[in-house]
């Protein structure tokens, strides 16, 4: 079995595979694209690529141009300096209060990420590695917790939150008084993450060579050091196909962080921000798409840099409820 | 920082020798421990309580405690495991190592889907039972009748749409000698923005301005008056032939529609080329080439691919949320008309019943899904 074996799901990842011999090559049988075929992926990709660009472009008109005609305008005259500025993304960092939400959602996202994937690495180390009784039944009810949606979980915890939990009038957990707070939404996250990344994490860490466990266990190396030496360097693909699904999906996350945290000026996060400005000035087009492309840039410089593990990583997550 | 208090609480539990005492030692550890550092990070939370403090002291703080704490705490955890008699050590162990997954999983997941069953039997602020009254009142009331509704054709378009426009683009960009990860991630490119995002993004597009409120700067009804001619229209309150909710959902297809290309274009590239070249051979057309060859051989997966938008599209929330009046336009879904009774107008019962529903509703979908998704592994 390799070391690098493949993420749970080879047909799930997408990962460019060598061109075959077929395409474009002169062997029998041959097809390539026909001038149709190019004809209409051209015209889907701009179709798709439309929207955003509205976005992209009206955020950098001055609102007096903004309002008065389309952003397709600006096309017409690219270079009059005129057409373009800075100024919405000023004002929506300073005055919209986006710098402030931009550094909340980064620290929901980082530690929602680190903290699962820790505790998850953990376990499906025993899972794999581990002898102990109920591994098998623990292991299955961690995966069957894959089915229950988010939205089972949202009123209990914030209850949970709010008043700690009794039964027959003792309390069993004290009042945390959580909501509202940053923990309090990590370890939302880390609940709903968790059964996704064990499940994958245990798959993979499964899969790696016993041979290797075995001669560092004869070399005297505990169970701690096996895993922080060994196990880890080499799972880090599927650490981290599973960090930037799980990145992403708190970065882009509105319920938990809505239900959680909440829409104060001081704590919320970037897409509380966005949807805020949608109900205060849904018509103020040169903010919202500025404050819009500012939630989008860490998620698209993700994209743009890392694509393979980010493909990886999201078809990984196709499992999640 | 206060990580290390959360020491102290652990050795009592640990300092209970004799081996019949085991199981309630191991107990005690998977259980006292995870609980003590809740406590610990709870302690260290103080600080970042403190609204007036500098945002980027705060977070900074907010990814030492979050990054590096969990680390320690395992790792204190399993030092702590050491000073055990030696005959203990490796029995209590794993415990240590998946003990604070299934703390957090029990107190997260497990905890709530019984108590949101519980609640959804009761009344709003969940101090009296009401019997069945919450399930009849998601039977009944209209708003909530139409979401039903609106969200079973979110299951059957988007996922349609979705996919099958996924397919069509990747088997035609499978053909290109050039660019085709370059297209492909251009299609892809949605995926990474959120639904928050997506929204504000076809708010632009579909924006409609009535006479005397400004100039109409939306491309669609740039587009529809230059083409068809006539006034500009407001997209999003059309309900005739619910056309409001389906350009609601054009927005998820927008998004969702890289995700399937990107998977099935992979599972098309790993069907033998001999496959289709025999078949080319043997005269059949290209569009035969694709029914006959292409769609039998990468079933599996689309099947799996489309599991995943069903459940997606059963759990939608953000695009109607931001887009407003859902009441007002017919456009209200599922897990939209949770939120609202639970959070918006603090009705804990009748959320909770939603959410039940929700949930069955999810159940057999998932199932399916997981079995599947296993079954492609296996095959491997």
């Amino acid at each position: 079995m390799s070391v690098t074996a493949p993420l749970p799901a080879p047909e799930l990842a997408p990962v460019p595979r060598r061109r075959r011999t077929r395409r474009g090559g002169g062997t029998v049988g041959t097809t390539h694209a026909g001038w149709f075929t190019r004809i209409t992926i051209v015209a889907v990709v701009l179709l798709w690529l439309v929207p955003t660009a509205g976005v992209l472009i009206t955020s950098f008109r001055p609102e007096h141009l903004v309002e008065t005609s389309g952003w397709w305008k600006a096309l017409g005259h690219p270079f009059s300096t005129g057409e373009w500025t800075i100024q919405n993304y000023r004002d929506a960092l300073d005055t919209g209060g986006f710098r402030n939400a931009f550094l909340n959602s980064l620290a929901v996202t980082v530690p929602a990420t680190v903290i699962p994937i820790t505790i998850a690495a953990f376990a499906a180390y025993a899972f794999s590695w581990m002898e102990f009784r109920g591994r098998y039944v623990l292991f299955v009810l961690v995966v069957g917790l894959l089915v229950v949606p988010l939205q089972m979980a949202l009123i209990p915890i914030s209850r949970l939150y709010v008043s700690g939990a009794s039964v027959g009038g003792v309390q069993i957990i004290p009042n945390l008084q959580l909501n509202g707070t940053f923990l309090g939404v990590w370890l939302a996250h880390t609940g709903f993450g968790l059964p996704l990344a064990v499940y994958l994490l245990t798959n993979y860490i499964r899969s790696l060579p016993s041979s290797i466990m075995e001669s560092a266990k004869i070399d005297g190396a505990s169970h701690f050091t096996i895993f922080w030496r060994l196990v880890v360097p080499l799972s880090v693909p599927a650490l981290a196909a599973f960090a930037i699904f799980q990145f992403l999906w708190v970065w882009n996350d509105l319920l938990v962080a809505y239900v959680f945290l909440g829409g104060t000026q001081q704590n919320r996060v970037l897409t509380i921000a966005l949807a805020n400005l949608v109900g205060q000035h849904g018509e103020n087009w040169q903010l919202l798409t500025s404050a819009a492309f500012i939630s989008m840039s860490l998620p698209l410089l993700v994209f743009f840099s890392l694509q393979r593990y980010f493909v990886r990583g999201l078809t990984a997550g196709s499992v999640k409820g | 920082m206060s990580i290390e208090q959360r020491e102290p609480t652990a050795p009592e539990a640990v300092a209970v020798p004799p081996s019949r005492w085991l199981t309630a030692l191991r107990l005690a550890l998977a259980i006292g421990v995870p609980v003590g550092t809740v406590v610990a990070f709870w302690w260290s939370f103080g600080f970042l309580r403190q609204g007036d403090a500098n945002r980027l002291v705060i977070l900074a703080v907010a990814l030492l405690v979050g990054v590096l704490g969990v680390f320690i705490v395992f790792w204190a955890m399993d030092q702590l495991v050491d000073w055990l008699p030696a005959r203990f050590r490796e029995g209590v162990r794993p415990y240590v190592f998946v003990g604070p997954a299934l703390v957090i999983l029990t107190v997260f997941l497990i905890y709530p889907v019984i108590n949101t069953i519980v609640v959804s039997f009761r009344d709003a602020g969940s101090s009296g039972f009401v019997g069945l009254d919450n399930y009849r009142f998601v039977f009944s009331d209209p708003s909530m009748l139409r979401s039903l509704r609106n969200t079973a054709t979110w299951i059957v378009v988007v996922p349609l749409v979705a996919v099958s426009t996924g397919l069509a683009f990747a088997t035609l960009a499978d053909r290109l000698r050039h660019g085709e990860s370059v297209a492909k991630s251009l299609i892809f490119l949605p995926m990474a923005i959120s639904f928050v995002g997506a929204a504000v993004t076809w708010r632009l597009v579909y924006s409609y301005r009535p006479q005397g409120f400004g100039s109409n700067i939306g491309l669609l009804n740039a587009v529809k008056t230059s083409v068809v001619g006539g006034e500009p229209v407001a997209w999003l309150s059309q309900q005739s032939w619910n056309l409001n909710n389906v350009y609601l959902m054009v927005i998820m297809v927008w998004v969702q529609t890289g995700f399937a290309m990107v998977v099935l274009s992979s599972a098309i590239k790993a069907i033998p080329d001999e496959l289709i070249e025999a078949a080319r051979i043997d005269g059949a057309t290209e569009f035969q080439v694709f029914r006959r060859i292409i769609v039998p051989s990468i079933l599996p997966t689309i099947v799996v691919v489309t599991t995943y938008m069903v459940i997606n599209a059963m759990k939608v929330f953000d695009i109607v949320f931001v887009m407003g009046n859902a009441e007002a336009n017919h456009t209200e879904v599922v897990a939209e008309r949770m939120i609202r009774w639970f959070f918006i107008q603090s009705n804990d019962g009748r959320g909770a019943a939603i959410a039940v529903i929700l949930f069955l509703a999810v159940i057999p979908v998932m199932v399916w899904n997981v079995r599947q998704f296993r079954r492609q592994e296996e095959i491997r």
